[in-house]
């Protein structure tokens, strides 16, 4: 059910949301967390689209906010999402026009689930310092996606300027099954020091950097990542080792992972790029700073030698 | 200067690093009784899921044993089929070809010396192709009573006894025996052939989910602990309710009953994990050690026949629907005694829990599907309102839903609004979430991640699994010598004797 308000207050939106929850009952769901989701237009419906699945795991109220234009008498039109259209959540999707368009903390202020985390997602063009943010500042975790933005790899090494606890990117979530095989691939013998890392990938995604850095701050040595042409993303790695290389490769847009190390038989294992609400999933998972994160951006990252 | 790598010692894991999945190393996995509507609904699709979520190892291989004249690609079309019928992640062609290639077919009878020497060449072939590593888990979905045979079996071929660096496990499902003595007698013979800490006793309905949500709400709370003891509890009534009766499984159920299906594990485990105190750590081993101290502290009534209570249902119709009696299912003996409904009430005799009855009950042809934990507290010792006032306020209750709709409910008194000063009783609910259980992993794919990854912390030592038939074994000794269970009507929550046991103690049932 949608339900359009026009020239519209927060506070009456938010009074609107507790009568629908009065007049249907049952939708008191334990709700762990607000999701406000900045956008400037095009991309709302996937990004809601992506928010209701995250939903399933993490039930949340989400607020959209899409400034609308300076220009035009100041007022804030909202439309309410509940039921079929939200998911396990409640939608709010809020545009503010007019002169008071950007002061948006006190717009969602009203609508915020008490004592619950906030989190702030953009799903294109994040401010140039997140947590310096209106919105970035009241929120646990902010997210950005750097690689819909253009010059991501710019964007990326800026991101690192400004971090703060409770910055993460998509990019990174796109990273975790890689490192989580090649993480694994170091448990098993020979226990060997690594003695150089190439990896393969698209120069330009920054999830290729980011995967780079990590092994880079982990392995403490500089990591090469060599272009592949046609790549949008990760495509291979190889660890160079005392009796070896492993070396892991996937196609351009395969699926499938074939590693190959000394003496063992060729494995494959089968790796999917992982859609949108996945990824936001994985970062809905864990509200407290991410380290791991910030040591591959901060650290890690100029430790990366692209060859193009 | 590269960092140093070792067993163990992994510089990519870092324990700041909360994404990073764990993956299983080279293994495989080994089903005996593949035909089995188990292995069809729950293990093979909880394979290909964890395969999607990308955590099982590369290389993976999934060995199927059983009678049928089958080939791989004959066992490959039935895992596909469960897999796309039964699978929780969408089905996805590519990690589909991948574990397929993996997938291996043994036909035999486990009296068959040859198909296990096969099996073990299989296996080997494994290693070599495959890369499995010499690592292999055994799953024997097949009844208590072929256990030994397949234990002494894959001794024989030596599948028992990994090489230097590698593992071999077993997973046994419940019941694990029919009392102490059968229980004894199974672990005897495969501890024979497996050393203890290579046996995974699994139970299923206590995923790890529940049991980790249960602890996260007693030890990670402030609020719940200080009254969670006999000065506030005044008793505590476990449930688990079938709606379904006893289907094909006549041939299983005859003889074992509610009793020993049902309350020897899952009961007992839940009383265990409700009342115990609070572990040195959430390790296996200390989380073990407590679930056995109050386990051994569990005592049954002196008169069984005031406190227990146990039933046959009878046909009838349940829900607009026409079911047949327990005695009349497809199978089963008409003359049977066994219980498809039983309740007992234990006490706890430590100073935590001294004078609080638990009651714990089980059927099937109940009237709704449920297992729940309800914590009933005393009364407030006095209430400052007329009689009148407070004439419909209850008990407050903690109720810890297990399934379905996994969550907590607070029932607690509140004044009706008017002028008129008056309190009944409000439920304050939490869930997981409503959509919660498509999203979280299945049961058996912690499971069997945890038996990859020989992570065993919620499973049952063999302590805990003969306390809990010292617990049960008096009951079932005393019920065999009364006769046939009393008749219920389906869809009813028991027979009468149940709600006359608890109203002797001047209690009565919760309706779930």
């Amino acid at each position: 059910m949608k339900i359009s308000l026009k020239d519209t207050t927060a506070s009456a939106v938010a009074s609107r949301l507790v009568g629908l929850r009065e007049e249907g009952g049952a939708v008191a769901l334990g709700r762990v967390l607000t999701l406000i989701i900045v956008t400037d237009g095009a991309d709302i419906e996937n990004a809601i689209r992506a928010a209701n699945e995250a939903s399933m795991e993490h039930p949340c109220r989400v607020i959209v906010v899409r400034p609308g234009d300076g220009r035009r008498a100041a007022g804030l039109d909202a439309e309410i999402r509940v039921g079929a259209d939200a998911g396990a959540s409640d939608v709010v999707v809020l545009e503010p026009r007019g002169p008071g368009r950007n002061e948006v903390d006190t717009l969602v202020t009203p609508l915020l689930l008490p004592d619950a985390p906030i989190v702030v997602w953009w799903p294109k063009n994040p401010p140039a310092d997140m947590s310096a943010d209106l919105l970035g500042r009241m929120a646990q975790r902010r997210i950005s996606d750097v690689g819909e933005c253009s010059s991501p790899i710019e964007l990326l090494h800026q991101m690192a300027q400004t971090y703060a606890p409770g910055d993460t990117d998509l990019s990174w979530a796109r990273t975790t099954l890689w490192r989580g095989v090649v993480a694994a691939a170091l448990d098993e013998r020979p226990y060997e020091t690594v003695r150089e890392v190439r990896v393969y990938g698209s120069t330009t995604r920054p999830s290729a950097h980011l995967f780079a850095g990590w092994l880079a701050h982990a392995l403490k040595l500089p990591v090469t990542l060599e272009h592949v042409p046609g790549s949008s993303a990760v495509d291979g790695i190889d660890l160079v080792r005392r009796t070896g290389t492993i070396s892991m490769r996937r196609p351009v847009n395969g699926a499938v992972v074939t590693i190959e190390q000394p003496d063992q038989p060729v494995r494959r294992v089968a790796m999917a790029k992982r859609p949108l609400e996945d990824c936001l999933m994985e970062d809905l998972r864990r509200l407290d700073p991410d380290e791991a994160y910030q040591l591959a951006l901060v650290k890690g990252l100029p430790k990366v030698v692209v060859e193009a | 200067m590269p960092v140093r790598i070792a067993d163990g010692v992994n510089p990519l894991r870092q324990p700041g690093d909360r994404r990073l999945p764990r993956i299983a190393g080279p293994s495989g996995l080994v089903i005996f009784g593949v035909t089995g509507d188990l292995a069809r609904r729950k293990l093979m699709p909880a394979v290909y899921d964890l395969a999607n979520r990308g955590l099982l190892p590369p290389g993976f291989a999934l060995t199927g044993f059983a009678r049928r004249d089958w080939a791989d690609q004959d066992f490959c079309a039935i895992v596909r089929k469960a897999v796309k019928e039964n699978a929780r992640t969408p089905f996805d062609e590519k990690v589909w070809d991948q574990l397929a290639e993996g997938i291996r077919f043994v036909s035999g009878e486990f009296g068959d010396d040859a198909a296990f020497k096969r099996l073990a060449r299989t296996v080997e072939k494994l290693d070599e192709e495959r890369g499995t590593g010499g690592n292999h888990a055994f799953y024997l979905s097949v009844p208590p009573g072929q256990f030994p045979i397949v234990c002494t079996q894959l001794a024989e071929v030596g599948l028992s006894s990994p090489r230097e660096g590698s593992w071999r496990r077993v997973v046994i499902e419940k019941p694990f025996g029919h009392d102490l003595a059968s229980a004894q007698e199974l672990d005897r013979v495969v501890s024979e052939v497996f050393p203890a800490d290579a046996v995974f006793r699994i139970d299923h309905y206590l995923g790890k989910e529940t049991v980790q949500n249960l602890l996260a709400l007693r030890f990670a709370n402030q609020m719940f602990e200080p009254i969670w003891n006999a000065n506030y509890v005044d008793h505590v009534q476990i449930t688990m309710a079938e709606d379904i009766g006893i289907g094909s499984r006549a041939g299983y159920y005859d003889g074992i009953g509610a009793a020993r299906d049902v309350i020897q594990n899952h009961l007992l485990q839940l009383l265990a994990l409700t009342a115990m105190e609070e572990p040195a750590s959430f390790e296996a081993g200390a989380l073990r050690d407590e679930k056995e101290k109050v386990l051994s502290a569990v005592r049954l009534p002196r008169d069984l026949g005031r406190h227990t209570a146990r039933g046959q249902y009878v046909a009838g119709w349940q829900g607009g629907e026409e079911v047949i009696g327990f005695l009349d299912e497809e199978g089963m003996d008409p003359a049977s005694t066994t219980e498809s409904y039983a309740a007992i009430r234990v006490d706890i005799d430590n100073r935590r829990w001294a004078g609080v009855p638990f009651y714990l009950r089980t059927g099937k042809r109940l009237g709704r599907r449920v297992t729940e934990i309800a914590v009933v507290f005393k009364r407030a010792p006095h209430l400052p309102f007329d009689l009148q006032d407070t004439q419909e306020l209850g008990h407050n209750a903690i109720v810890i839903r297990v399934q379905p709709d996994e969550g907590v409910t607070i029932r607690f008194g509140s004044k009706v609004p008017g002028t008129q000063m008056e309190v009944r009783d409000v439920t304050m609910d939490f869930g997981y979430g409503h959509a919660f259980t498509e999203s979280s992993p299945e049961a058996y794919e912690r499971l069997i991640l945890d038996v990859l990854l020989g992570d065993p912390p919620l499973f049952p030592r063999q302590r805990e699994v003969e306390l809990s038939w010292e617990i049960l074994d008096p009951v079932l000794e005393y019920w065999s010598r009364r006769g046939a269970p009393e008749p219920y009507r389906p869809g009813t929550w028991g027979p009468e004797s149940a709600d006359e046991m608890l109203a002797r103690d001047g209690r009565t049932w919760r309706r779930p």
